[in-house]
């Protein structure tokens, strides 16, 4: 690895060791919880689907009955292994039972542990093996037309309606986008249940539901077969549902998912022990399908300033590091997120830039990063934007960014058009193709502004790491560490959600799903 | 394709400047010069191109010039086109809306509440709704501001709430009602299919469903929003793209005093 920036190795060390110690002390609080969310995503990967007379999804349908019978923490696959050896059903006729009235989940005959896990096992392992199949499929369609090894181009689309998104993205494909993103309608992450069927309404984005989903995979493999590239599907593992919407992603093939493990409680004010139990469950999921999951630090510097706060940024990757390390995902499927976001008034502002992607390079040796464009200080002035854009592209192959999200000119003015696509695409091939080995080719000055930058962002990061492993999470988030924004460990949305689990629980996904690395 | 460009013949316009009639400018004085870009759901072909032409000449353009054009997929194509605009307008006529306080400093600010009120005043703030953006209340309520311009939150009279995102408007009401609010910002980004504009209409109708409508001074603000629209919508003024915590700060607490709210 050639290291363009001598960085202090030591303190590299001290705040992964940090983060280390603040993942595992929080593990420890994770293993003895379940939440809503995680106990629908086993009603799903049982095969539960569906919504009922009142469009109520048949997974919240199970786990709002066990909530009101007090059996939350006992678990789904417990209750419903429990009920397939009373009734000889399958789990999506035991749904249909319990929204019927016919099944009362507190009152079934009891039986071993070992009777449960006898019918439960072969069904969860028929999903593992669904999966499996698809990350086989995956697995194909690269080896025959192999994978990119620069950047890849991601875009987003954001119609709203689920087939004007697909007329969007195949163009966008067509372009040279390698990824295609599609947005989340607004609001969606803060709804305790994940919509049903394919959707042709939304504000600002479109619904993640696995219909929807479905239809963007088959449609970006139509034209991936006649481009000869594979073209990576993307959406937002994030908000109440995170492992269910992991789970819905994994069943149909999403490549890439945004995945943090602080976003939810920062950004959209979740609970943050609902968010920390959810994200655990999400990222087994994500790491056994083979997604690339991408967290969101970049948001932190549309709130904090870009300059002052960039180590909170290197703080949080290596928390969502070691966080995703201890769900099992690997360092290959970790798009860890950063963003170009410094006022373009500040003098020096592009070698801050170039620093700072270049030091998380060097730091995360292994992973994807994900580098998010200019936003904060776009301003309508799409010419300028253009050239901000421009700037952008220029450190992500100096600095080998992996997932490249396109800047659009026409940022903070309209969800982008087609148009918008083609010009950013259009911008960053043309800057990649000249300039493809220029990062090879320079050196950067010891001792000069950008290695400065560089081990002072770091020594910040680690002293960061050093007071909230001191602190505890919880403690940290409360005090307003993270992009300014102070969250209560009992504050927010969904912690009702949270519960104990009881002693019998299991959760057959998990086992079946989480690599030891 | 690049003879408008160059256009060499003589200007047969006349070039002085006359504000009843004003034309756009490209190097010339009315010479009327204007800049498309758009795309076309047609094919990349001579008649594609054409009915780019024809659709900006529909404009009132003259002599449109199709500069670029580009294929975005197999029936979709992006172009650029320049021409001369026929329309003038009278800007002698033109008369808008703006919110007309000469802005106060921070300090000027602080100093004006003292000497007005002798208490600090309460604003609070939200993306309202289903808005999931920040960006915009943070720029005008955040310490740090935006853009050389400090926020509300670290003027020393002014006690300020930044509630985030996704506030759904009652609630945000019943929390102003708690902290005893003076002022109302709220702020809107996401503008897809004209949300935005349902949303605050809602707020509006909500306080005064309740009764309480002139027991505060609302805002509102984001890219699109306008002083115009926000009057239109029922607000006290609007603050869009250009506009500070300064300014929203100056017009609360002047518009305060002129209601004579204590």
């Amino acid at each position: 690895m050639n290291e363009k920036l001598h960085l202090n190795q030591a303190n590299v060390d001290k705040a992964r060791e940090s983060a280390h110690r603040i993942a595992v002390d929080t593990q420890s609080f994770i293993d003895l919880h379940t939440t809503v969310t995680v106990e629908r995503t086993v009603c799903r990967l049982l095969g539960i689907d569906g919504v009922n007379a009142l469009d109520v999804p048949l997974p919240n349908v199970v786990v709002d009955h066990m909530s009101e019978k007090g059996l939350l923490g006992v678990g789904a696959a417990y209750l419903i292994g429990l009920a397939m050896l009373d009734t000889g059903k399958d789990p999506q006729a035991i749904a249909e039972g319990i929204d019927d009235g016919s099944i009362d989940l507190s009152s079934l005959p009891p039986h071993s542990i070992g009777e449960i896990r006898s019918v439960i096992m072969p069904v969860a392992e028929a999903t593992v093996e669904r999966i499996r199949k698809n990350v086989a499929k995956r697995n194909e369609y690269l080896n025959e037309f192999g994978d990119k090894t620069d950047p890849y181009l991601y875009v987003i689309v954001a119609t709203g309606n689920i087939y004007e998104d697909i007329t969007q993205a195949k163009a966008a494909a067509k372009q040279g986008a390698d990824i295609i993103a599609v947005i989340r309608t607004t609001g969606q992450s803060l709804l305790d249940y994940v919509p049903y069927g394919a959707t042709t309404e939304g504000f600002g984005g479109t619904y993640a539901t696995q219909e929807n989903f479905r239809l963007m995979r088959a449609a970006l493999d139509e034209v991936g077969e006649e481009q000869h590239r594979y073209i990576r599907l993307c959406n937002y593992c994030s908000g109440l549902c995170m492992p269910e919407i992991a789970a819905m992603g994994a069943l149909e093939r999403l490549d890439v998912m945004l995945n943090d493990a602080l976003y939810g409680i920062l950004f959209r004010d979740i609970n943050p022990q609902r968010t920390i139990i959810d994200q655990f469950m999400s990222r087994v999921i994500n790491s056994f399908a083979g997604v690339i999951i991408n967290t969101g630090e970049d948001n932190y510097l549309t709130t904090a300033d870009a300059v002052e706060e960039a180590h909170t940024v290197l703080a949080s990757q290596f928390l969502n590091e070691q966080f995703a390390l201890e769900a099992g995902l690997p360092e290959e499927q970790q798009g860890l997120g950063h963003a170009f976001e410094i006022d373009p008034d500040v003098p020096n502002g592009f070698l801050y830039e170039l620093a700072q992607a270049q030091m998380a390079r060097q730091i995360f040796p292994k992973a994807p990063l994900k580098y998010m464009p200019p936003t904060k200080f776009m301003t309508g002035n799409i010419f300028r934007g253009h050239v901000q854009d421009a700037l952008f592209n220029i450190v992500t192959i100096l600095t080998g960014q992996k997932l490249h999200l396109l800047g659009m000119l026409t940022e903070a003015i309209h969800t982008p058009f087609m148009s918008d696509r083609a010009l950013s695409i259009e911008n960053a091939q043309y800057i990649f193709r000249t300039m493809h080995d220029l990062g090879d080719d320079i050196t950067f000055r010891e001792g000069g502004i950008m290695e400065t930058r560089a081990n002072e962002v770091l020594q910040k990061a680690t002293d960061l790491l050093g007071e909230i492993e001191k602190m505890g999470l919880f403690a940290t988030l409360e005090k307003g560490i993270f992009a300014d924004i102070k969250r209560s460990r009992d504050g927010g949305k969904g912690l009702a959600g949270v519960t104990r689990k009881d002693a019998v629980y299991f959760n057959p996904f998990i086992e079946l799903m989480k690599r030891s690395l | 394709m690049s003879s408008g460009l160059y256009n060499t013949h003589k200007a047969d316009f006349d070039t002085h400047f006359d504000p009843t009639r004003v034309k756009a400018y490209g190097d010339t004085m009315n010479d009327g010069k204007v800049q498309f870009s758009f795309t076309l759901p047609v094919k990349n072909d001579e008649r594609g191109v054409e009915a780019a032409r024809q659709l900006v000449r529909k404009m009132g353009v003259d002599e449109p010039n199709v500069a670029c054009a580009k294929t975005l997929d197999k029936e979709f194509t992006f172009f650029v086109v320049y021409g001369s605009v026929v329309h003038s307008v009278d800007y002698e006529n033109i008369h808008v809306v703006t919110v007309e306080a000469e802005t106060m400093g921070m300090e000027e600010t602080n100093e004006y509440i003292r000497e007005h009120f002798g208490r600090k005043i309460v604003m609070v703030g939200a993306s309202t709704g289903t808005d999931a953006h920040t960006v915009g209340i943070d720029a005008i309520m955040n310490r740090k501001g935006f853009a050389g311009h400090y926020g509300l939150e670290r003027y020393e009279m002014i006690e300020a709430y930044n509630w985030g995102a996704q506030i759904p408007n009652e609630e945000f009401v019943k929390k102003a009602l708690e902290v005893n609010a003076d002022v109302l910002l709220v702020s809107q980004t996401v503008t897809q299919k004209d949300i935005h504009i349902q949303n605050l209409t809602e707020l509006i109708e909500y306080l005064e469903a309740e009764g309480l409508r002139d027991r505060f001074i609302v805002c509102c603000g984001g890219a699109r929003i306008t002083h115009e629209l926000a009057k239109e919508l029922g607000y006290d003024a609007g603050f869009g793209a250009g506009k500070y915590a300064d300014d929203v700060a100056t017009f609360a607490v002047t518009e305060m005093v002129k209601r004579g709210m204590k």
